[in-house]
């Protein structure tokens, strides 16, 4: 491997990784923030239980994504030193605002939220909630306007070589990036659908085979209570809400993803023909939709892939809104391609050992054809889970059966595979390009960059290979420490997140003192300082 | 004069300079994890400090990063791109710093707390010495060629200059932070913290004076080597005031020493903001290293409202969490769980 292969598989890897925490950070937070208003509303105990729970696992997993958070931002300049000298003026801007108006608004307001349980009033503490999830959703809105420039350049002007702002309106609303944050938003929800769903039904389960919940003949659940701390009804009442609300949430973020996903397909049909063919494997021009091709998607040459089941017409749905509109395949698109950029990179210094060498337009077809299909597909089995979930815990409780709740549990990852899918399809789909050409950009030179043009050129390989290697090893470390955490915290129910419940008799009124050992010599209970997350 | 490309190197020099104030005590309480607290209760009255503020103290450096960025592309690739393992270490030492604060407390064993501990000193040491030989290194100079570009190799940025920068910001960070503690805390803790304070202040204001002085005698200007005699003025003050019991003036008067340095250094670089070792034609300078004015220009009006905005929620936070922290407060660890341990994928339900 050369250091640009090297470069774009760290950038790969951190990046999917650092997405998987993200959607579960802005999903689970906004749910978060709807149970806490309504313990705010109307002070039930359960509601209570909920936002200390999901929002104990909400923030094992945010700081997960603060983290790796910082790797992405340090990446454009470490290792993608020449794309940052050509987007600097219009892309730099985005990432600025984000960490101006979004990272501190997060960060500072969620302290506020995770050590203010004492000191602020309900309203304020409830409300600094809220204010640390608009910023997570701000955070979403200016990286995928970044993203966006990137798949679709506005609003600039070519300026010695380089494009430069122009119009700061048309980069911040951006067509691309008014569908794609929707879409993003939705499949964040997904994730924190999902999430809930697995969980509360583990939950739910466990507390049927202890004994707790039993079934009258009807079907109909008869919550029990068990003589230990947190499994009473109050526990049955928080899983089979949790469990609903993670339901109805994913089958309208599904709805939603797909709805927003079809406006952007269509976009991307018009903005870039090369990576929907590619999505498709269809190398002629045509109009029907591919439910399985094979052949070797892998090559650049398209007589080897042959389309076994085909329907007619929905290819041109799904691009143009009709049944009938031809739609380019990869083989008239790539004429078209060559004629536009050139067939082989520049002699330039700036591609190192790939100057003069011949472009390849058709991004890796095994990739954008199956990652757009596991993306429709997870997100859709999801839905569908979702669902049938909502129809057998009608009657209050989920089945004994062990594998249906296996089956739940390994569902969580559905969703996530799905957002993983759609983003490396997309940026995959980019491909050979970082800078996509903008089709309508005529009249200016056209703002375009290789990805080959890209990578840092002081940077040596062996540098990057240090740090692939490097983050790698630290991203699966703490990928198996966050997990080993969600699940002791998962298992521990309701007390593992209100210890309070464990240690002293539970009151409706007021929270209980951890640990009931008031500071000496105060006679304030201990926690009268901080809340003490520490 | 160049107006905006000159307020928007005043500006990540603001950034700057507000990240290094403001981690500045959080890094050097996480080294304290290890050099100054006794056990595990005192640890924990030095992470409850921090605990509601170092995350939006981070947000500083992202934001300085991205204004660097946005403002100065330039600057920003050329340094990171220079800087590649340095940076990498940096990194990974606040993935882990990051994480150790939320995970340290989620598992009850003497173990897993010891090995987040680690994390936390190590990870804040690492960062701060980062940190500072980056900055170090963007007012002395780094190999670059014509492109930008660093010549001779993955280690050619070194000097002794990332040296002293590591140290000066290590050293610093140390002091800020025991005179955070004394301001923060009570009891022992508050009272070992101010006489460490008064002990070490003369040696860990070393390393920052010296790079300080260092810039002075490459580039220094009038009013730069002004703020240098200020700086040390109010160094003293922080020792004099600490030593009478006045913990909050210390402290003031150690940020007023960091705030009139660090002007002193970027000051005198100024107008380069990354020079060039192999010629200075090849120096970045905010001309030639900058964003278009329209790009500038929209940035200073969103950072207008948005930056007192920030510095105005901020610190509302240390006020909502204005109260002192003491051994005498910390509860006992929670342990949780026995009774309901679930054998979901072990045991046929």
């Amino acid at each position: 491997m050369d250091a640009l292969e090297i470069a774009r598989w760290q950038f790969g890897i951190t990046t999917v990784y650092h997405f998987m925490m993200v959607p579960l950070t802005i999903g689970l937070g906004l749910v978060v923030a709807i149970m806490q208003t309504m313990w705010h509303r109307t002070g039930k105990q359960e509601y209570l239980r909920m936002t200390k729970f999901w929002g104990k696992l909400f923030l094992i997993n945010f700081i997960m994504g603060v983290a790796t958070g910082i790797v992405q931002e340090f990446q454009f300049g470490m290792a993608w030193s020449e794309y940052s000298r050509f987007v600097g003026d219009v892309f730099g801007a985005p990432l600025a605002l984000e960490a101006l108006l979004a990272f501190f608004v997060e960060s500072t307001f969620l302290g506020l939220w995770i050590f203010g349980w004492k000191q602020l009033k309900p309203g304020i503490h409830l409300a600094c909630l809220w204010i640390a999830v608009v910023g997570s959703l701000f955070s979403a809105y200016f990286i995928i306007v970044a993203n966006s420039w990137m798949q679709h350049p506005v609003g600039v002007e070519m300026i010695n070589g380089r494009p430069v702002m122009t119009d700061a309106w048309a980069v911040f609303t951006n067509n691309t990036a008014l569908v794609a944050v929707p879409h993003t938003l939705m499949g964040a929800l997904a994730v924190a659908g999902g999430f809930l769903l697995g969980i509360a039904w583990y939950h739910l389960w466990r507390r049927r085979r202890d004994g707790i919940d039993t079934v009258d003949a009807n079907g109909n659940v008869v919550p029990g209570e068990a003589g230990i701390p947190g499994r009473d009804r109050a526990d049955h009442t928080v899983w089979i809400r949790s469990l609903r609300i993670g339901a109805v949430v994913a089958m309208i973020s599904f709805a939603g993803t797909a709805l927003t996903g079809d406006l952007q397909g269509k976009l991307m049909f018009e903005q870039q023909p090369m990576k929907m063919a590619a999505a498709e494997a269809a190398c002629h021009d045509g109009t029907g939709f591919s439910v399985l091709s094979i052949g070797n998607l892998g090559s650049q040459n398209c007589d080897d892939i042959v389309a076994l089941i085909e329907v007619p017409g929905i290819l041109s749905f799904l691009a143009k809104g009709d049944f009938t509109t031809e739609v380019q395949g990869v083989n008239s698109l790539l004429g078209q391609y060559k004629a536009d950029y050139g067939t082989h990179l520049p002699d330039n210094p700036i591609y190192g050992e790939r100057a003069g060498q011949e472009i390849q337009y058709v991004p890796v077809m095994e990739v954008t054809y199956w990652g757009f299909r596991m993306m429709i597909g997870f997100g859709g089995l999801a839905a569908l889970a979702a669902l049938v979930a909502l129809w057998v815990t009608r009657k209050g409780t989920v089945p004994a059966s062990p594998w249906l709740m296996r089956l739940a549990v390994f569902g969580i990852l559905a969703p996530f595979g799905a957002n993983a899918a759609g983003w490396i399809f997309t940026e995959m789909g980019r491909q050979p390009f970082v800078v996509a050409p903008n089709p309508d950009l005529n009249g200016i030179d056209q703002v375009f960059m290789f990805t080959a043009a890209a990578v840092s050129p002081g940077v040596s390989a062996g540098e990057l290979l240090t740090s692939l290697v490097v983050l790698t090893t630290v991203y699966a470390l703490l990928l198996v420490v966050e997990v080993k955490l969600l699940v002791k915290y998962i298992r521990g129910g309701i007390v593992s997140a209100m210890p309070e419940l464990a240690h002293a008799p539970v009151d409706e009124n007021e929270d209980a003192t951890p640990g009931g050992n008031g500071g000496p010599g105060t006679g304030k209970p201990a926690d009268d300082v901080l809340a003490f997350a520490y | 004069m160049e107006l905006l490309p000159t307020i928007w190197f005043i500006a990540i020099a603001v950034l700057w300079t507000g990240y290094l104030f403001l981690e500045g005590f959080d890094l050097g309480v996480g080294m304290l994890m290890k050099l100054f607290a006794r056990n595990n209760t005192e640890r924990r009255v030095l992470l409850n400090t921090i605990g509601p503020v170092w995350d939006g103290n981070e947000v500083w450096l992202l934001t300085a990063a991205g204004a660097t960025f946005a403002a100065f592309p330039l600057w920003y690739a050329s340094l990171f791109s220079a800087l590649y393992l340095p940076l990498l270490v940096v990194l990974v030492a606040l993935i882990f710093r990051a994480v150790a604060f939320e995970y340290r407390g989620k598992v009850d064993t003497d173990s897993w707390r010891a090995r987040w501990d680690w994390a936390i000193a190590l990870g804040s040491f690492l960062a701060a010495f980062g940190v500072g030989a980056t900055l170090a290194l963007t007012t002395t100079g780094l190999p670059l060629n014509a492109n930008g570009d660093r010549e001779g190799g993955p280690l050619a940025w070194f000097s002794w200059y990332a040296v002293l920068g590591g140290l000066a910001v290590v050293c610093f960070s140390l002091l800020h932070a025991l005179a955070f503690l004394a301001l923060k805390t009570d009891g022992d803790v508050r009272h070992r913290a101010r006489s460490w304070f008064i002990r070490l202040l003369p040696v860990l204001l070393l390393p920052l004076a010296g790079w300080a002085v260092s810039v002075q005698v490459l580039a220094g200007k009038p009013w730069t080597l002004a703020a240098v005699a200020v700086a040390v003025a109010a160094a003293a003050a922080a020792w004099f005031m600490a030593c009478n019991g006045s913990e909050g003036r210390a402290f003031a008067a150690l940020g007023a020493f960091l705030v009139l340095g660090s002007a002193s250094i970027f000051g005198a670089v100024f107008p380069v903001v990354l020079p060039s070792t192999l010629s200075p034609e090849f120096n970045l300078t905010i001309s030639n290293a900058s964003s278009s004015d329209y790009t500038l220009g929209l940035m200073s009006i969103v950072a207008a409202v948005g930056l007192p905005l920030v510095i105005a929620y901020q610190a509302w936070t240390y006020w909502v969490f204005r109260r002192r922290v003491s051994a005498a407060d910390i509860p006992e660890a929670h342990s949780f769980l026995p009774a309901v341990a679930a054998k979901a994928f072990t045991t046929k339900g």
